[in-house]
């Protein structure tokens, strides 16, 4: 897999474009080939680098220091079970070994068909509502072993349609139109805005 | 650790207290420089003194009070305030130092009797005056794959890895090649390249060198000695002209290893892989080892007296017009001048060119006021860029230059003929029309001229580059703080040398106080000019003309005519008027940018004698190839682009029955029945001392010299200590009122007292006090270069340099052999795609009667009408295509099916 | 208790607050009320009001906004304004709810500070595991965009700022301000080192940038629409305002609540019937985080201390990020431990040498001894590893019956930022307070039965 599309390639430069300097976008663009792809290939980071304008390396290196980005094919649905402490106060550890034993993975892995892979993450933000986890970043709070089965099921029927697959995260984009940018350019264009000084001078009046 | 601390000036006093003894330090100074300074060393693994500091080892915390109580800070981020009250040796400190030592440990696998670095390794080093006596660490170490080739030459363990980041800020910050970078994260983090993608910087091997662990070890060295058995010196590298101060480090008579030494006005430690692996060729099994003579179609080996008695046999009964010595950059400063007084004052031939149809005329590159590489580096200084890629041709000016754009503001217009590592960098790069560079640089000063409100009105385009560019070029100079720099040479050998001497005259003209750096890339190409290794000009940068009388009176004989360069000298052996041509390390059949010329003089040359370290293309054809010494083999001096005198050393006995070049043309001289007058090195010293201009007050500055040597011309015969120069350093400064007196002054070699004329009379006064010393040689811009119009069926060529060519030395170090790209010419894309060519295929280029096949390439960043190739490469044959006696090489391409 | 105004909830149980209209029409203020009040005053003025109102704050450190927002050194320009909506801190769970319910009040607050500064541009970094709250930010800003309330002339007036949201990729420590300016450079989410790199001054781009919590930014729409006074009614002198607290663990009810700072005790979170309603089952307080993951444990004679800062650093910890934990005495104390130092270890960016190297030991040391493998030495080794990423003594609370003193807040670090310190507050606080919980660990070891025979064959693989 493979250099973004057509279509995301023009997604990709609209997001560069929303940066002072391009190197900013390298973790959105991260976001965009792993939706494309369902994970972040080699050649998608060659992309990147190219459309960023640094090297292939440099985007590695970013990628790999973040949770999100796999290097490597995972599940349709990649569950992250919150263990850390507020969900291990309630039940994270045991909701973990459930999804281990009714997938029969060990977290870190994936199911044979492809469907599932079962992380041990940290933290999710969702401490009052523990045990927590998360499918493809969906939320799903006060997990009990029941509900976590039929979690499963209903993936497995596609009574989902709210979770997309894994990659995908904001169904919703930003998107700003041109005539309502006020001023993107790069540190070095930038001077104290006129506004600014303005209205200081004037004490609040528009000049 | 080796690295000394960041050299400073000190005019911003405040005083510190370090261990409770009061030290003065520069304001904004790192503190642990400040500390080292001072006599208190603290152990860092991170920090490097020639590279941002990144506070990540957290070895050299160090109890500090700023005023609100002693706290642990890491002395490689804090700069020096007045009033600072520093501990280095508390119980906190300790405690804090032993516990990071502790952590850098536990997961290191201490495997030190089979690392390389074993013995001069910074972490063993440390862990012995630091380090805890046993480990309380029982789980399991990280682990690993063995080391993995991260490019040709650098092997990474990423066990013995801790993560200091001076690898990859390398590769980042001073090379500019981010291709090893660290994945990773927390405790899983290590350094790596992209896979596919190897660590193929022309630099990589610093990061070897200041690896604080075993963690990158450079393949040519590997398991090749242990540190305590390496015998250390220093020295200069000669692979190119930049100078980089290197240590030799050889083991029972063998060269083993370069590492680069700390040379504040040149390399700052640093070395490119060509130079630092070249090693490997000097002690290459193909190196010569005895003379040989030709016998028919064959050399055979001779005996030292058979081959000196050949060699003189075509230089004894004939006219001196009719003989020629080609090359000598790869000679000692005093190799040089020993040949030169051979050549012209014994010989009485002034047919020498140390350069190969690749240089500039002696007057530009010896008539100009010369810039240093600070002072082209300077903070806030403007740069006009006009020479080869520097990347490729002069890789640590490339590193300067870099650092100088980068951190200190430096402005760099550049006039190319093609995009360079410098374009991306360049405040301003115009493309001109290969052959244009004066017509441009015409432009440019007349847009000045015109005034910024003028330009639009006056502007008009030229050179292939559009007004507005011109104009927004111009106000770059225009803006330009203090003098400015220029750097001069050939950025392609397809247009030829008057070219850019026409673009010279326009930039002297239009400003007149600029000064310049000469980049050419031949190993001592300037310190052969200076020894006269050039057709009209005598050592110490004098014309023949004017210093005939001078040198008369020293010398047996000097030329009556002006010679001819190499172009001219091939020409005359083709035309059969060369008896015999003396090759001094030259091999025009495998480097002369015009190889049917070559060829034909090859024909036509009577005899042909070789002086070598391999058996070249040249020196296969020759009558008697004589073996010379090589790089590390023999003592002297070297000169690099900027003047600067440089002492290399003898460290290993050369192969065979290998000379010097200096007793060579001893011998030589011997054999003619005429005594040079040179015993020893110090003998042709004495004598450069005296008759040569640039070098009068050499020898007694050279000796009072440091490692950085001396640049020539001596602005003065005293020389300073430098010990207390350093302790003055802010006295001197503000006594000198110019920004080149500061520097001088900064460097602390040279006193900086007014130029001079006096010095060459006093050698006079010393001969017999009667010749006038000669004028010193001016650059005199000559007669425009009519460059024909391009028409529209051909496309100009441009031929520039890579570092790893297919020259001899590359080829015969084998970490560097085969790292060149693949000869082929690059086109813009619509040219190219005008050819209806597929992505690349094969064209033939044809100029007239010469004619080449190579693959096309489409190359975005090749100008329109341009074809780019690179010069040198294995199948490049360039030189079949260009015809030095014509300004410009216009081709035509015709698609081979 | 009176009735405590809502200033960042006001919208929670209005169903489409998410929306440019539901934010409009409903909460303790007007939509875009705010900015519009800000509007008719100079900067310099809004900036006045946001320091007299004392707006700590609310991502950990608790230093009052206004005050920072000074530290632009003046003449250096762009000035950026940075959100940190990166919200991992263990227990925290506030911003997210935040930017799910009411996106427009943070986008409101987001105009508020970059009209006080005069930023050219806002960076809204959302956590990349939130997306759900990266859809509603997006889709308010959309709406926003349109309604000409943000970008190019807002609201027909001279004021123009672009807000752009950027999504993180998961990563702890891009919480910490310097890192989240490296990681929305494109850069490994690592810290740098203060000095020289504080962000007001070199931040994003090097250029001076304000970083401020979604949380923090979140109250400026109601400050300027009811002013300075209203907002320092409410908490206290030193801690004025509401404060957003997580509770969760083993309370009946736990929950996010807005409550006023400085006034409200521990013991009213966790008993109050409005908030955690009870310990579980009954049972009796064991320790209780009083501010996160980072923050030293306090025990059943913390519990009526006032969430506020300064006692609350006295008495050994912080407020941190207003997450609080409740464990009951069921809870291991070792295996707690266990867990919070393990996420420092795995959220350590690797760094600094101590915080790297250290905090991995210390997980493993632990493992150790939870697994039964431990020695007497390790708790001495324990401490001492600990002791060389953050040297001694380390804030913990006190010990009325073993007659030990608080040691006040912070901590002291061998590291660049206070990430590997913090890894030490669970093993100091645990280790002080239930020693013999870990030595019962280790020394069970030598109570196992040693037999030559393994109890069951092991089974061999053909
Ligand atoms: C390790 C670490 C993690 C942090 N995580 C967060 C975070 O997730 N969200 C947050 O707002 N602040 C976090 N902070 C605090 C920020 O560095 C910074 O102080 C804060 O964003 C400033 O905003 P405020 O002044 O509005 O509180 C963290 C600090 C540290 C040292
Ligand atoms: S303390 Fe830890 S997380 Fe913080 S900068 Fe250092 S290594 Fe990174
Ligand atoms: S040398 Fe200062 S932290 Fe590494």
């Amino acid at each position: 897999m493979s250099r973004f599309n057509e279509a995301n390639e023009a997604i990709a430069h609209e997001i560069i474009a929303r940066y002072p300097r391009p190197k900013s976008a390298t973790i959105p663009l991260c976001h965009l080939a792993q939706e494309q792809d369902g994970y972040l290939a080699e050649d998608a980071m060659a992309h990147i680098a190219e459309l960023v304008g640094i090297t292939s390396a440099e985007v590695m290196g970013t990628a790999t220091f973040y949770e999100m980005f796999k290097l490597a094919p995972v599940g349709r649905y990649v569950i992250n079970i919150c263990t850390n402490i507020s969900c291990q106060l309630v039940g994270g550890e045991e909701l973990l070994e459930h999804a281990e034993s009714t997938l029969g993975i060990t977290s870190g892995s994936t199911t044979a068909d492809g469907l599932f892979t079962i992380e041990d993450v940290e933290c999710v933000a969702a401490c009052t509502e523990a045990p927590a986890c998360q499918v493809n970043y969906r939320y799903q709070h006060r997990v009990t072993p029941e509900a976590f089965d039929t979690l499963i099921a209903d993936l497995r029927a596609g009574r989902r349609p709210e979770i997309p697959d894994h990659g995908t995260l904001g169904a919703t984009r930003q998107h700003i139109s041109e005539d309502r940018v006020a001023n993107i350019t790069p540190p070095e264009q930038q001077v104290e805005p006129a506004w600014y000084a303005a209205r200081n001078a004037t004490g609040g009046e528009s000049a | 650790m080796s690295e000394s601390p960041r050299p400073v000036t000190i005019d911003q006093p405040v005083t510190i207290t370090v261990n409770g003894s009061e030290v003065t330090a520069q304001k904004g100074e790192l503190l642990i420089d400040a500390c080292e300074r001072a006599g208190t060393y603290i152990p860092r693994f991170c920090y490097h003194s020639r590279m941002s500091p990144v506070g990540m080892c957290r070895m050299c915390l160090v109890e500090v009070d700023t005023g609100r109580g002693p706290a642990l800070q890491p002395s490689c981020m804090l700069e020096c305030g007045d009033g600072m009250s520093v501990d280095t040796e508390s119980a906190k400190v300790r405690k804090a130092q032993d516990g990071v030592l502790e952590f850098l440990l536990i997961n290191h696998p201490l495997d030190c009797p089979v690392c390389d670095k074993g013995g001069e390794c910074p972490l063993q080093d440390t862990t012995v005056a630091y380090g805890p006596g046993e480990s309380r660490w029982v789980e399991e170490k990280r682990h690993y794959e063995k080391p993995i080739a991260i490019s040709a030459t650098v092997q990474l363990d990423r066990e013995r890895c801790i993560l200091c980041d001076r690898c990859t800020r390398f590769a980042d910050e001073v090379a500019g090649d981010p291709l090893i970078h660290f994945m990773h994260r927390g405790s899983n983090t290590q350094v790596n390249t992209f896979p596919g993608e190897p660590f193929s910087s022309y630099f990589s091997g610093n990061t070897v060198q200041i690896c604080p662990v075993g963690a990158l070890t450079a393949t040519p060295y590997r398991f090749k000695a242990r540190p305590w058995d390496l015998e250390h010196a220093e020295s200069t590298c000669t692979t190119c002209s930049v100078g980089c101060r290197v240590s030799i480090d050889t083991s029972r008579d063998e060269v083993l290893r370069y590492n680069g030494v700390d040379s504040d006005p040149v390399n700052w430690g640093w070395l490119c892989d060509k130079g630092r692996f070249g090693f490997e060729a000097i002690k290459h099994e193909e190196r010569l080892v005895a003379p040989l003579v030709r016998s028919g179609d064959s050399l055979v080996a001779a005996r030292w007296n058979d081959a000196l008695d050949a060699a003189v046999a075509g230089l004894r009964s004939v006219p001196a017009s009719s003989i020629a010595v080609l090359g000598g950059a790869r000679l000692t400063n005093e190799a040089a001048y020993a040949w030169a007084k051979l050549a012209k004052g014994v010989l009485g031939t002034d047919n020498t060119d140390c350069q190969l149809g690749d240089g500039l005329p002696a007057d530009a590159v010896l008539g100009l006021p010369v810039a240093t590489i600070d002072d082209v580096c300077r903070p806030g200084g403007t740069v006009i860029y006009l020479g080869p890629d520097p990347k490729e041709a002069l890789p640590v000016l490339f590193i300067r230059l870099r650092h100088a754009i980068v951190n200190d503001g430096v402005k760099v217009v550049e006039l190319t003929p093609q995009s360079t590592s410098l374009t991306p960098l360049a405040a301003a790069s115009l493309t001109y029309r290969p052959g244009e560079a004066g017509v441009l640089a015409e432009a440019i000063a007349a847009a000045h001229g015109a005034g910024a409100a003028g330009v639009d009105a006056a502007g008009v385009d030229a050179a292939g580059v559009d007004a507005g560019r011109i104009a927004a070029a111009s106000d770059l100079l225009a803006q330009a703080s203090g003098p400015i720099t220029v750097v001069i040479g050939r950025p392609s050998v397809a247009e030829s040398a008057s070219t850019v001497v026409d673009a010279i005259g326009a930039i002297v003209r239009r400003f007149p106080d600029a000064t310049f750096l000469p980049a050419l890339r031949r190993g001592n190409v300037i310190g052969a000019l200076n020894a006269g290794l050039a057709p009209g000009v005598l050592p110490g940068r004098v014309r023949r003309a004017d210093a005939a009388e001078w040198f008369g009176a020293a010398w047996p004989r000097v030329p009556e005519v002006d010679g001819e360069d190499a172009a001219g000298i091939l020409r005359a052996a083709a035309e059969g008027r060369i008896d015999t041509l003396v090759l001094l390390g030259a091999d025009p059949l495998g480097d002369f940018p015009d190889a049917s010329l070559a060829e034909q003089a090859f024909i036509g040359a009577r005899r042909v004698v070789a002086i070598d370290l391999f058996l070249t293309e040249s020196a296969r054809r020759a009558t008697v190839v004589l073996p010379a010494t090589g790089f590390a083999e023999t003592d002297g001096t070297t000169t690099n682009i900027e003047g600067r005198v440089t002492q290399v050393v003898r460290r290993v006995t050369p192969p065979g029955t290998a000379r010097s070049d200096w007793q060579l043309a001893v011998d030589l001289a011997d054999r003619l029945g005429a005594d040079l007058g040179f015993e020893s090195l110090a003998d042709i010293q004495a004598e450069m001392d005296e008759l040569s201009a640039v070098h009068a007050g050499l020898t007694v500055a050279a000796a009072a010299s440091d490692l950085d040597g001396v640049v020539l011309p001596l602005v003065s015969a005293t020389v300073a200590d430098p010990a207390e120069a350093d302790a003055t350093g802010s006295d001197s400064a503000s006594a000198s009122d110019s920004p080149a007196a500061e520097a001088t002054a900064a460097d602390a070699t040279v006193a900086d007292e007014p130029a001079s004329d006096a010095d060459p009379e006093t050698a006079a006064d010393v001969d017999d006090g009667l010749i006038p010393a000669p004028a010193p040689l001016a650059f005199v811009a000559p007669a425009p270069t009519t460059v024909p119009a391009l028409d529209a069926y051909a496309a100009r060529l441009v031929v520039g340099s890579t570092l790893y060519d297919a020259g001899t030395m590359v080829r015969h170090a084998r970490s560097s052999a085969g790292l060149g790209p693949a000869a082929s010419i690059r086109l813009h894309p619509l040219d190219h795609s005008q050819l209806g060519l597929g992505t690349s295929g094969r064209v033939r280029v044809i100029n007239g009667a010469r004619s080449t096949v190579l693959t096309a390439v489409a190359d975005g960043s090749v100008a329109r009408g341009t074809a780019v190739m690179i010069g040198g490469l294995e199948g490049g044959d360039d030189s079949a295509l260009i015809d030095v006696t014509a300004a410009v090489t216009d081709v035509r391409l015709e698609v081979v099916s | 208790m009176t009735e405590v105004p809502r200033i960042v909830t006001s919208r929670w149980d209005t169903l489409d607050a998410h929306t440019i209209d539901g934010y409009r029409r409903s909460g303790a203020y007007e939509g875009y009320a705010g900015i519009k009040a800000a509007l008719d005053r100079s900067p310099a003025q809004v900036l006045d009001e946001v320091k007299a109102a004392t707006v700590l704050g609310r991502g950990g450190a608790g230093f009052p906004a206004g005050i920072k927002w000074g530290f632009c050194p003046p003449g250096v320009w762009p000035r950026y304004l940075v959100v940190n909506g990166d919200e991992s801190e263990p227990g925290t769970y506030k911003d997210r709810v935040l930017m799910e319910r009411d996106p427009h009040q943070l986008i409101e607050g987001c105009l508020i500070a970059a009209y006080a500064i005069g930023a050219a541009q806002v960076f809204l970094y959302i956590r990349g595991e939130m997306a759900h709250a990266q859809e509603r930010v997006a889709a308010a800003l959309n709406e926003a965009y349109a309604a000409n309330l943000v970008g190019a002339n807002i609201l027909g007036t001279d004021f123009s700022v672009d807000i752009v949201l950027h999504w993180g990729a998961g990563a702890y420590i891009v919480g910490e301000e310097t890192a989240l300016i490296e990681s929305l450079e494109g850069n490994r989410g690592m810290p740098r080192l203060k000095p020289p790199y504080f962000p007001a001054a070199k931040g994003l781009y090097l250029k001076p940038t304000i970083v401020n919590n979604v949380e923090t930014l979140s109250n400026l729409p109601w400050l300027m629409v009811h002013g300075a006074e209203s907002y320092k009614s409410v908490g206290s002198e030193a801690s004025p305002g509401t404060r957003l607290v997580a509770v969760s663990g083993h309370v009946n009810n736990p929950g996010v609540f807005e409550i006023p700072q400085g006034t409200t005790t521990y013991r009213d979170l966790f008993y109050g019937e409005q908030y955690g309603n009870g310990i579980r089952n009954g049972n009796e307080l064991k320790m209780f985080i009083p501010g996160g993951a980072s923050a030293p444990w306090f025990f059943p004679e913390q519990v009526d201390l006032p969430l506020e800062g300064r006692t609350v650093g006295a008495a050994g910890s912080m407020l941190g990020s207003g997450a609080i934990v409740v464990m009951d005495e069921t809870t291991d104390a070792v295996k707690a431990c266990l867990r919070v130092v393990r996420f420092f270890a795995r959220e350590s960016c690797g760094k600094c040498s101590p915080c790297r190297e250290g905090t991995s030991w210390e997980e493993k040391i632990l493992q150790r001894i939870l697994d039964g493998h431990g020695r007497p030495s390790d708790l001495d080794l324990l401490l001492d590893v600990a002791d060389n990423i953050s040297p001694g003594p380390y804030p913990v609370a006190a010990h009325p019956d073993a007659g030990l003193d608080a040691v006040p807040f912070p901590p002291r670090q061998t590291t660049i930022c206070p990430l590997g310190p913090s890894s030490v507050a669970p093993i100091t606080s645990a280790i002080r307070r239930f020693r013999h919980e870990f030595e019962a660990k280790i020394t069970r070891r030598n109570a196992l039965p040693v037999s030559a025979a393994p109890a069951a064959p092991a089974e061999v693989a053909p």
